[in-house]
């Protein structure tokens, strides 16, 4: 199968990848996008009911605690979550990185630095939510008052343990990716097959994963 | 055709140089990270506000800087900015949707709020009840939210 390029490349004609990225990276890409619309649709279904409440429970009161430190501070745990994740999205790039230099070594690393991330991004979920539930918060059981010190719906915690728990879903199998992933690595299998692309798309999972918790980290947290 | 064969076809990702994209990702590290840390000292400020309109003012800039955290990860971390015209574009177009699901949800949800306020008095009335504030972690604390 030996094909003339023209000069001009002619993308369409056949015989050549069109958008010049291999087939699974595209499907990774169009299931992302399935995948944004559906936490899209959960995100702004908390925006239309939290638009059409007249008041909403403050998140600078509800999330307001630090393993080992205490309460009345606010922002600080949810900080050190989103700096843990951007940090463990950086360290998958760098993994990416060096799968293109053909560095196993280097993969091998970054990958054990990405899953270290997002396990410690798995432990804070789970104190926070242990620390949630033991102030009486789950699906359905509400302890907070609004922001005007109204009596609260349970909405608020429904949409915030559904959310942050798809959220929390998708890292953890990211995680469970990443590790097949390091496993494949140190068994030579992308070395024999002479590229690391499959990295690539385990990377645009990771990624997107830390994307939907800067939209989740605002949403909830923030504002 | 075997997939290597396959692979060998997609030419642009050659022209690859590590320094220079080792550079690109930590100053994209360093904006997020900057961004971030400006996001989270308008979270502090917006706790002393009280003013309404100046709460918005405030949420609106946390949603842009929120947007363009998302440009740099999409763009840089999942590369999408390094890829052709075409393959972006069969990506942000259909995400244009979201434009219109979120103008219409929120706005929905506003004009939900308003027709019932306004035609639901008791549930206006209801809803302006201010209660005692419950220590938090108490078993009162837990029935009362129990019960709705």
């Amino acid at each position: 199968m030996s094909h003339a390029v023209p000069a001009e490349q002619k993308w369409w004609s056949g015989g050549k990848s069109p958008f010049n990225v291999e087939y699974g990276k595209v499907m990774m890409w169009y299931f992302l996008m399935s995948d944004a619309f559906t936490f899209g649709a959960f995100l702004i279904s908390y925006g239309t009911i939290r638009f059409a409440s007249n008041s909403w429970p403050d998140p600078n009161e509800v999330f307001q605690s630090f393993p080992g430190l205490g309460s009345g501070l606010p922002l600080a745990f949810v900080s050190l979550m989103t700096f843990i994740l951007i940090i463990s999205s950086v360290t998958m790039v760098l993994a990416v990185q060096a799968g293109h230099a053909m560095d196993k070594k280097g993969v091998v690393k970054n990958l054990v630095w990405t899953i270290i991330g997002g396990i410690a991004f798995l432990s804070c979920q789970a104190w926070e939510w242990h620390h949630l539930h033991a102030e009486g918060a789950w699906w359905g059981s509400n302890p907070f008052l609004n922001m005007d010190g109204t009596k609260a719906s349970t909405n608020f915690t429904n949409f915030f343990f559904t959310i942050t728990g798809f959220h929390g879903f998708h890292v953890f199998s990211g995680v469970i990716i990443n590790i097949v992933m390091l496993i494949m690595t140190l068994n030579n299998v992308f070395e024999r097959r002479g590229h690391y692309l499959m990295i690539e798309k385990a990377g645009l999972y990771w990624h997107f994963v830390d994307l939907v918790w800067v939209f989740v980290f605002t949403c909830f947290y923030l504002v | 055709m075997s997939f290597t064969e396959n692979y060998q076809e997609i030419t642009h990702h050659h022209d690859f140089d590590r320094e220079t994209a080792r550079k690109e990702v930590i100053r994209v590290t360093i904006i997020l990270t900057v961004i971030t840390i400006v996001e989270l000292a308008l979270g502090f400020v917006m706790m002393s506000v009280h003013n309404e309109l100046m709460r918005h003012v405030l949420k609106g800039a946390i949603c842009i800087f929120m947007l363009a955290k998302a440009f740099y990860i999409v763009a840089y971390f999942m590369h999408l900015k390094h890829e052709l015209r075409n393959m972006i574009m069969t990506i942000v177009v259909p995400l244009l949707l979201f434009i219109w699901f979120i103008l219409a949800f929120l706005g929905d949800g506003n004009s939900y709020k308003e027709l019932k306020n306004r035609y639901d008095p008791y549930h206006h009335e209801q809803s302006q009840i201010k209660v005692e504030k419950p220590a938090h972690g108490s078993h009162d604390a837990k029935k009362e939210g129990a019960i709705e």
